[in-house]
């Protein structure tokens, strides 16, 4: 079994508590607007834009056309990831749970525990099982980071190899949620009851977006109003940076004003969310 | 111009720094303590680089006073009783400061703070003790006016070690220097992350890999000056440096060089630490007269002499004929792995070598990191460090360090700059120090990239004060011009910025 990596980040301070390795996925069934990592959200279709344009000469075929990418060769300069015509990268290993440990073992003394992102990363559910697994014996902790697309509920062996979910909650109005993020947004709603009664909803996060009062407080009021006094709700920033730029001026091509976003977290707490608070 | 005009012309310098310069003016005009030819060729080179030491050594480079003992039995020459209560106890130490000689005429070291003070500080209100702490480094900071004056504290938890680091964070003062003395069983989580906290907001205190340092020095071992490892009750004779990559100049190859060149050099600094440590016991008063002697603060036989190296990374580089350092030292596994065999061989050739004096140690020199000067420039960076503007990502930058750090019990460390979110997540980087001390770091250092106090290679300055010598205004700390040289030449300030997800790249 091997799975699509974005990315690895050794050392992160902003996944979760402590010090965490993130593994970055390639892949996610939503579209959302404000993506900052747009090039995480399609697989490589192969077409081969990115091959022409590279100026490192780090982007070939293989025999079977598929876009091949080497990482010796590369100089990062993200000229792949601007002309994708289609929001995927060529840069994506696949990996198997093996390869992937090996490189975590490195990390591993230095940290607290892994967060899985993306993309997705439950679209990988089998994966993730496997790679938990195998973290869990060295003594470090797993957690998820989601956009609440998989039914934790139909099949909980995931959660029964990690901490939990943090989770995100983009919008919970009807119409907005259409606009925002291209898809359902009921199995979201489900998921964050399902977590919370489970004991495994880590935290929940909201953007904020600026001009946006109604459809912000409307998702603030919502998720305020389940999760309660225990679970830690982050209130984040609407910031332009990555977000592709025919979004940008649907969004705003300015970052949420901090005093603005602080109202929400403010209301937040008012209704029972008492660790909501702005980063 | 006479060079003594020059310094009592000189706009930047306080009457002090002025008096300093024209003693050190005045120590050149000796020059009866000779060394071999080869010495002299290689000094000229720049293969070997005697720190301005001066030539004329009147008192040993570093010494550390056990100062248990002034509150044991009080000092006789100065007049001490044994303090009975805070007042006296701090009043004693900054008297006694003053008469403690160093190459900076400034004591290096002032003492295990927490563990002295702590027997005082109980038995005050907590508000009293941090006002009458709070005076004692004002004191600190304006009279001992030198970034190498430098204080330890822990491995355990105290309440004047929280004092001094609620101090710390409120003063935001560049002097003293601090170090947690770090031991995984002995310091608590909480007193950790406390002292993480003050680091990122000023600078300190580092984190010393107590049980590394303990099995080399024991229990009683002091961090001085930048970060140098030396016995309590005694101290450092003298820390010449071999400029590594000057060394190699002549090399024709990485084997070449350590047959031939390496040894050649090691040998001259040899030559150079015995003639000036036998002078130092023998010729000067300082070991026949000075009080700090004859009542036992500190005594001869705890002194060693600190062998230093410098520009391990580009002499590696050179030797491999790497010019690319981006592809270098650090970043490159052959040239690591030559850095490693040039290491063994100093470290076998200073250990095979029976130094003068230096008793407690089996008559050795102890191998010392040293950690750059502001005439350095870019050709030889500190240590074994990885040059500033390439470092890798932090993982693998201490991967590196972990290898390297062994080496040297009279000190060596690094220094991570982190942007500002780490500041919330300060429990983001303790596992990361934890886990870097138990695979073999010595000594770990940051601070947060908007800070006004900032580490510069191992001593602390203000970068508003570095401002005011660039406006031709005096500054009252004698380092900030180093701090200035070394932003300038070395691009000390320039290090790497640890994001709030530092990538793997």
């Amino acid at each position: 079994m091997r799975a699509p990596v974005n990315r690895i980040i050794p050392f992160s301070n902003v996944d979760g508590p402590g010090n965490r390795t993130a593994v970055f996925f390639q892949g996610c069934p939503f579209n959302c607007l404000f993506c900052h990592n747009p090039e995480t959200i399609h697989l490589c279709r192969g077409c081969g834009v990115c091959v022409e344009t590279c100026p490192a000469g780090a982007l070939g075929f293989d025999g079977d056309g598929k876009v091949v990418w080497d990482r010796e060769k590369c100089v990062g300069c993200d000229t792949c990831i601007k002309v994708c015509p289609h929001d995927a990268s060529p840069k994506v290993r696949w990996m198997t749970v093996e390869e992937l440990m090996q490189e975590l073992r490195r990390c591993i003394p230095y940290i607290d525990g892994i967060t899985t992102s993306g993309g997705e990363c439950t679209l990988r559910n089998e994966f993730l099982i496997e790679l938990f697994t195998e973290v869990r014996k060295l003594g470090k902790t797993c957690l998820i980071d989601s956009n609440g697309s998989f039914n934790f509920e139909a099949d909980p062996r995931v959660l029964a190899v990690s901490e939990g979910v943090m989770l995100d909650v983009k919008a919970v109005e009807q119409e907005w949620s259409d606009t925002l993020i291209s898809h359902p947004r009921e199995l979201v709603l489900k998921n964050l009851d399902y977590l919370l009664g489970v004991g495994k909803l880590q935290e929940v996060r909201t953007v904020i977006f600026p001009g946006r009062d109604r459809e912000n407080a409307e998702t603030v009021r919502y998720v305020a109003g389940h999760i309660g006094p225990t679970c830690p709700y982050k209130i984040i920033r609407y910031r332009p940076f990555g977000v592709r730029e025919k979004y940008q001026k649907l969004l705003g091509e300015f970052e949420t004003d901090k005093e603005y976003a602080e109202r929400f977290a403010a209301l937040a707490r008012e209704l029972g969310a008492s660790k909501a608070f702005v980063v | 111009m006479s060079d003594a005009l020059n310094i009592i012309q000189d706009p930047t310098l306080t009457y002090h720094q002025e008096l300093l310069a024209l003693a050190r003016l005045g120590e050149s005009t000796d020059d009866s303590l000779r060394y071999s030819d080869a010495y002299y060729e290689a000094k000229k080179k720049g293969a070997l680089c005697d720190l301005n030491e001066g030539v004329m050594p009147y008192r040993p480079r570093y010494i550390c006073p056990d100062y248990s003992l002034l509150f044991e039995k009080g000092c006789k020459f100065l007049a001490l009783e044994p303090p009975k209560d805070l007042l006296e106890a701090v009043n004693a130490l900054e008297i006694f400061y003053c008469h403690v000689p160093s190459i900076t005429s400034f004591p290096v070291y002032l003492g295990d703070l927490d563990k002295l003070l702590e027997p005082f500080v109980v038995k005050e209100d907590r508000a009293f003790a941090k006002k009458v702490l709070g005076l004692f480094l004002r004191n600190i900071d304006r009279v001992q006016t030198d970034s190498f004056v430098h204080a330890d504290i822990g491995p355990e938890d105290s309440v004047t070690g929280r004092l001094l680091l609620e101090l710390t964070e409120e003063m935001q003062l560049a002097i003293p220097n601090l170090t947690l003395r770090y031991d995984p069983e002995r310091t608590s989580d909480d007193f950790a992350l406390a002292c993480v906290k003050c680091m990122l907001k000023t600078a300190k205190p580092s984190f010393a890999n107590h049980r590394l340092f303990v099995s080399e020095w024991g229990e009683d071992y002091a961090i001085a000056s930048c970060y140098n490892g030396l016995s309590i009750g005694g101290g450092g004779f003298t820390l010449p440096r071999l400029r590594l990559y000057e060394c190699a100049l002549d090399a024709k190859s990485p084997e070449d060089f350590l047959a031939r060149e390496l040894p050649r050099h090691i040998d001259l600094q040899l030559e150079y630490m015995d003639k000036r440590v036998k002078f130092i016991v023998e010729q000067s008063s300082f070991f026949k007269t000075n009080f700090l002697v004859t009542e036992g603060f500190v005594k001869q036989e705890n002194f060693t002499g600190m062998f230093g190296v410098v520009g391990l990374a580009e002499c590696c580089n050179y030797l491999l004929g790497i010019t690319d350092k981006k592809k270098g030292f650090g970043m490159n596994d052959e040239a690591t792995a030559l850095g490693l065999k040039i290491m063994d061989a100093i470290d076998a050739r200073v250990k095979a070598h029976e130094a003068p004096y230096c008793d407690a140690y089996g008559h050795r020199y102890r191998l010392h990191a040293q950690v750059g000067i502001d005439s350095d420039g870019m050709d030889d960076s500190p240590g074994t460090r990885i040059p500033i503007g390439v470092e890798p990502p932090m993982l693998d930058q201490l991967e590196v360090n972990e290898k390297f750090h062994p080496y040297f019990p009279t000190g060596t460390g690094d220094i991570f700059k982190f942007e500002e979110t780490w500041l919330k997540t300060p429990e983001a980087i303790l596992p990361i120090i934890k886990a870097s001390l138990s695979r073999g770091l010595r000594y770990f250092s940051g601070y947060l990239e908007n800070n006004d106090v900032v580490r510069v290679t191992g001593y602390l300055v203000k970068k508003s004060e570095i401002e005011k010598l660039r406006a031709k205004k005096q500054s009252l700390n004698n380092v900030t011009v180093f701090g200035m040289g070394a932003q300038d030449g070395g691009h000390a300030l320039d290090r790497r910025i640890q994001e709030h997800d530092e990538s793997a790249g």
